[in-house]
């Protein structure tokens, strides 16, 4: 098994891509979760459907409208080039603009779920106890979801790693820039290089496996007592 | 009482249930809120925590407004404790995280300090240990120190016994009782326990369906003739009562309380302690003259008082007063009337068992 250089380069991206990915959805997926877990309001559904959307959207309509959005003409695009950024496709920011939303149900759901399972009680004993809801959530929702976090960023990253199709769509393929592990192993393929796909797709086959494995295994369980 | 003392009145309107009180409790000692499942105790001591946002309602605690019209005070801000039915600790910190949880956050004026409540629990021994290495009446006992060391002016409390097995009950209600004598605060106390009224409320408030049907001092209210219906087979009174003479030889305690005494086991109590006993109207019976060759010892003269229908139909309660006390007697109405028990009638108060609780 070898990697070369350039396969290396896109390994690299990818787990910058995917950290950075993560950490940005631990920082909007959060409030999010919290919010779906919680609310009462009518329109809490039409939400979770729109967040849930990527899980069943092709990659490819995904990162169509994306794209779409993006441009020149496009929302985003307008807003990147008024704040003087530029356009974001096939570029680094593009793809993790994209990653974010392909990859915000990851977050969401665990999360959601987590926050659910805590129930109202611990929050009712914190309030009672004088903590305002920010700290409530900081010393009390926070470390009792702690396993939906954890959970939700194995997942975000994970999947980030695994993106494929939005990535084509958006970034291309410039090298160092927006090829990533998985459109490098499309390259090779293309290019019938079987023995250098091999290498990088066992790779991922393997991150993959020791990933989910690690979720199914650590699954800590917190009750109130 | 307008500044004194606990004002809390809330009006609730949900499908299927209501709740319309208006209270005005003392500023000390526990006021039991009790009354059968679904009468709206649980509902109403959220209401005035500020769990449960009724849209009217009135809660004023010492003077301070906490809900009025146009006033919400949240939960957080205000100064009050609960302890819910299940202990609900924080399983990611151990017991004396727990304890200081409210206490770091209740700023520095300390009524009452983390040790007296950790003393008064006796938990000592458990400071270190996770909340899930705790037995049951651990955790509940944890739990009201929690609720304590948060320095409250008001103690609410949820039925804390109600997810406990007898023994841990009895493990748990000592306790309970040391805090009714230590307590400076007010605490307002849910139960459907007969018995929980009787060994801690100093003050009583009675809810049906969601109405407080009779609130009112302990002794005075349980000595009314309107409420065993509420109350069943543990309709009764309380007297708070003093150890007045111990006979070794027979195992006896003699308990004086205002207008007479009665002997009981003794429970080993000195002379001169403080205690209440329970009179339930079951083990008290009437008699034209005082009888004797008799098993029960304690017979009493009283005066026939008041006479009304029992929850079943062939009884009646009678309302006896014994020097200043009343006391309940329970017997059917056949008795009544052979016996031509009406007020103002002297009769001997025959009294066959006699409940010591604290």
């Amino acid at each position: 098994m070898h990697l070369s250089d350039s396969d290396l380069q896109a390994i690299w991206l990818t787990v910058r891509l995917a950290t950075i990915v993560t950490v940005i959805l631990l920082l909007v997926g959060t409030p999010v979760a919290w919010w779906l877990a919680r609310s009462k309001a009518w329109w809490k559904s039409p939400v979770a459907a729109v967040v849930a959307m990527p899980l069943v959207l092709p990659p490819s309509v995904m990162g169509f409208y994306l794209l779409l959005a993006m441009g020149p003409d496009g929302p985003i695009g307008r807003l990147t080039e008024a704040l003087g950024m530029g356009l974001l496709p096939f570029t680094f920011q593009g793809l993790v603009l994209a990653s974010v939303f392909y990859s915000l149900p990851f977050m969401v759901q665990p999360l959601q779920s987590a926050f659910e399972s805590i129930g109202e009680r611990p929050l009712e004993v914190a309030a009672t106890l004088r903590a305002s809801p920010l700290d409530a959530f900081l010393t009390v929702a926070v470390p009792l979801a702690w396993p939906g976090f954890l959970t939700g960023s194995i997942l975000t990253f994970a999947h980030t790693v695994g993106e494929f199709g939005v990535i084509l769509m958006i970034g291309g393929n410039i090298p160092g820039e927006t090829r990533v592990a998985s459109v490098q192993i499309y390259d090779h393929v293309e290019a019938l290089a079987y023995a250098e796909a091999h290498s990088l797709a066992a790779v991922m086959l393997a991150f993959s496996f020791i990933v989910l494995m690690a979720v199914y295994l650590w699954r800590p369980v917190r009750r109130l007592q | 009482m307008s500044s004194a003392g606990i004002e809390a009145a809330f009006r609730i309107d949900w499908p299927g249930f209501s709740l319309d009180v208006e209270l005005n409790l003392p500023g000390r000692g526990v006021t039991a809120l009790f009354g059968h499942s679904g009468s709206g105790k649980t509902t109403l001591l959220r209401c005035m925590a500020g769990l449960e946002h009724s849209k009217h309602g009135r809660m004023r605690l010492n003077g301070e407004t906490w809900q009025d019209d146009g006033i919400w005070l949240p939960v957080h801000k205000r100064q009050l404790a609960y302890v819910f039915q299940e202990a609900s600790l924080f399983p990611h910190l151990s017991v004396s995280g727990n304890l200081r949880y409210g206490m770091r956050r209740s700023g520095r004026h300390l009524k009452f300090s983390l040790e007296q409540a950790i003393e008064l629990l006796g938990i000592g021994h458990l400071l270190d240990r996770r909340p899930d290495r705790l037995s049951g009446g651990e955790r509940q006992r944890v739990a009201i120190a929690r609720a304590l060391a948060a320095n409250p002016r008001l103690l609410l409390m949820d039925e804390p016994l109600a997810a406990l097995d007898i023994g841990r009950r009895q493990e748990i209600l000592p306790y309970l009782e040391r805090l009714h004598d230590a307590l400076e605060i007010p605490v307002v106390y849910v139960t459907h326990s007969p018995d929980e009224v009787a060994r801690l409320a100093d003050h009583i408030v009675v809810l049906d369906n969601g109405r407080a049907v009779a609130q009112g001092p302990l002794q005075e209210t349980l000595a009314r003739l309107d409420l065993p219906f509420l109350l069943g087979e543990d309709a009764g009174v309380v007297l708070d009562s003093v150890v007045a003479e111990r006979d070794h030889a027979w195992h006896l305690s003699r308990v004086a309380f205002e207008g007479g005494s009665l002997w009981t086991r003794d429970h080993g109590l000195e002379v001169g302690s403080r205690i209440r006993v329970r009179v339930l109207a079951r083990d008290v019976s009437l008699s034209m003259q005082e009888q004797e060759n008799t098993s029960i010892q304690n017979i009493l003269p009283g005066r026939v008082d008041a006479v009304a229908d029992d929850r079943y139909p062939g009884l009646a309660l009678v309302r006896v007063m014994v020097g200043e006390s009343a006391l309940l007697a329970r017997m059917t109405r056949r008795a009544v009337a052979v016996l031509g028990i009406q007020p103002g009638r002297e009769v001997w108060v025959q009294v066959k068992s006699v409940a010591l609780l604290e």
